[in-house]
């Protein structure tokens, strides 16, 4: 069992998510950042279907009722174990009653710790990401206990860490496809958008990024339609909304524009005021 | 006649097919049946279709390596005859107190339109409206047949906490809120009625293709409803809609 001694700003468990339940409005969910949460499972050997915590820019702390071998993997919030530092990207055996604590932020925005087994917690349509009036909640908060499987001790005693490219939290070029309406755009918008930087605002978390420029909105609009995660959206106020992980099944908006799933992951480790720029990859 | 569907790329997993751009009941059925002959030839690679008024959208597991090829198979299911009956569909029958206590827009939709509250219930429970699909929140229905003396712009300020069961009008829409959210409809009563529950083997129990009629409750039995659901001795009503 794990306890939460403090929750921090926002925290999730977060699996692939729920994919299949769209005809009932029920969005995918799953980790903003699913290469760091795949690496984490990876390294553990675990199945990437594992259920992880997603702890949003640091400060928060857990103690590990029983022991257990876990991977931090994602963003860099000095993490240590009873206080001393543990390195990212490498399986580390925790003692029964070991404190994990996070606390400032050295790079990135989400950070995942994955725990030998998975994480245990409730399962609702297949899927144990949090989200509202699926799951009980839809935040970890202080004083929860979560179930994971106990380990007594770790046969593979690794010495090394794995080395990750980190361009992944540096790069400012988020790739896309054009969006089923980008052609509606006129060549001046089109330029505009792959031209300028874009920043992003302070309205941002799981379910969406609004951006804080502005493009001339003059397209007809659009009966409500799919929308899928890493859409970006044009709203009828010229500003764009990069759909994430939450978003709702449908949406309204010209759909403009459509991340990779490198993309999605790379900006999950953007915040507010970070820049980019959106770069058109062929299919 | 409907015109030819399109087939559009979105994103490298997933595929739009479009019908004409209007909201209209033809389109609906042209849909569901296409929806309906999918599924009986339903590839593994696919793990979700999402439907929108006048689309289709099948998303694929892994990324699409030949888009023409896949389109070429959507459009074979396109001529696909069913023999079988495709899905029956229901009518549902929805209380709903319109009391100003739940309907807290009622008096200024009222004074707006220059229409008693009375004429307003009127108009809102003699329409049957046809569920086009599911969206925005889990167990959220999107509904074609608001009369249009009905019609209401959002408010421009979205509230921050409408209820759960709250029933609103928001531009050429009618709907019901499935649990507590924000929103910027206008609130013209409540249902006792629960929309989404996830710990149903059937979360929701209304499907796209099927119709919702509200009908005028006063509080008593409202309040008497909610005592019934809660202690699981409520039916709702449905009748079926095949001929």
């Amino acid at each position: 069992m794990l306890k939460v001694l403090k929750a921090g700003f926002f925290t999730t468990i977060q699996d692939k998510g729920r994919a299949g339940f769209a005809s009932i409005g029920v969005p995918v969910s799953g980790a903003m950042d699913e290469y760091s949460a795949d690496l984490a499972n990876g390294i553990l050997n675990n199945s990437i279907e594992d259920a992880v915590l997603e702890i949003t820019l640091g400060f928060c702390e857990f103690q590990f009722l029983a022991s257990a071998i876990i991977c931090v993997t994602g963003a860099d919030f000095s993490p240590t174990i009873n206080g001393n530092s543990i390195q990212l990207q490498k399986r580390v055996f925790v003692e029964k009653g070991a404190i994990l604590s996070f606390r400032k932020v050295n790079y990135g925005v989400r950070c995942y710790v994955a725990i030998k087994g998975g994480i245990l917690s409730e399962k609702k349509l297949n899927s144990r990401s949090l989200y509202t009036n699926i799951t009980k909640d839809f935040i970890v908060r202080k004083n929860d206990i979560i179930s994971y499987t106990p380990y007594i001790y770790d046969v593979n005693n690794l010495k090394s860490n794995v080395k990750i490219d980190h361009s992944h939290f540096k790069s400012t070029e988020i790739e896309c496809y054009k969006g089923p309406e980008f052609d509606v755009l006129n060549l001046q918008q089109q330029k505009q958008i792959l031209t300028q930087k874009f920043s992003i605002s302070g309205d941002n978390n799981r379910m969406g990024y609004k951006l804080n420029e502005e493009i001339l909105n003059d397209l007809p609009q659009l009966l409500t339609a799919a929308v899928l995660p890493g859409t970006v959206q044009l709203t009828p106020s010229g500003k764009l909304i990069v759909l994430m992980r939450d978003c709702q099944v449908t949406g309204g908006y010209s759909r403009i524009l459509q991340l990779t799933e490198g993309a999605i992951n790379k900006l999950a480790q953007k915040t507010t005021h970070n820049s980019f720029h959106f770069s058109i990859i062929g299919i | 006649m409907l015109k030819e569907l399109t087939y559009k790329r979105f994103g490298d997993k997933a595929i739009i097919i479009e019908w004409a751009s209007k909201i209209d009941d033809t389109i609906l059925n042209a849909m569901l049946l296409f929806a309906n002959k999918f599924a009986l030839k339903k590839p593994v690679n696919v793990v979700d279709i999402i439907q929108g008024y006048n689309s289709l959208t099948i998303l694929y597991k892994n990324k699409i390596i030949n888009f023409n090829e896949e389109v070429t198979f959507l459009k074979a299911i396109d001529t696909i005859v069913l023999k079988q009956k495709i899905q029956n569909t229901f009518q549902w029958e929805i209380p709903v107190c319109y009391d100003v206590l739940f309907g807290v827009d009622l008096e200024e939709i009222s004074t707006q339109k220059n229409c008693a509250i009375n004429e307003i219930i009127k108009l809102h429970t003699e329409a049957v409206y046809k569920i086009y699909f599911i969206g925005f929140l889990p167990g959220f229905l999107y509904l074609g047949g608001l009369n249009e003396r009905l019609y209401m712009p959002r408010k421009s300020n979205p509230r921050l906490h409408v209820p759960k069961g709250a029933v609103g009008i928001g531009g050429m829409q009618t709907g019901v809120y499935p649990n507590n959210s924000a929103g910027g409809w206008n609130i013209i009563g409540k249902t006792p009625i629960t929309f989404f529950d996830v710990n149903k083997l059937n979360p929701c129990f209304a499907k796209p293709g099927d119709s919702i009629k509200f009908k005028a409750i006063s509080l008593d039995e409202f309040y008497h409803l909610e005592k019934e659901i809660r202690e699981k001795t409520y039916q709702l009503l449905k009748t079926s809609q095949d001929a």
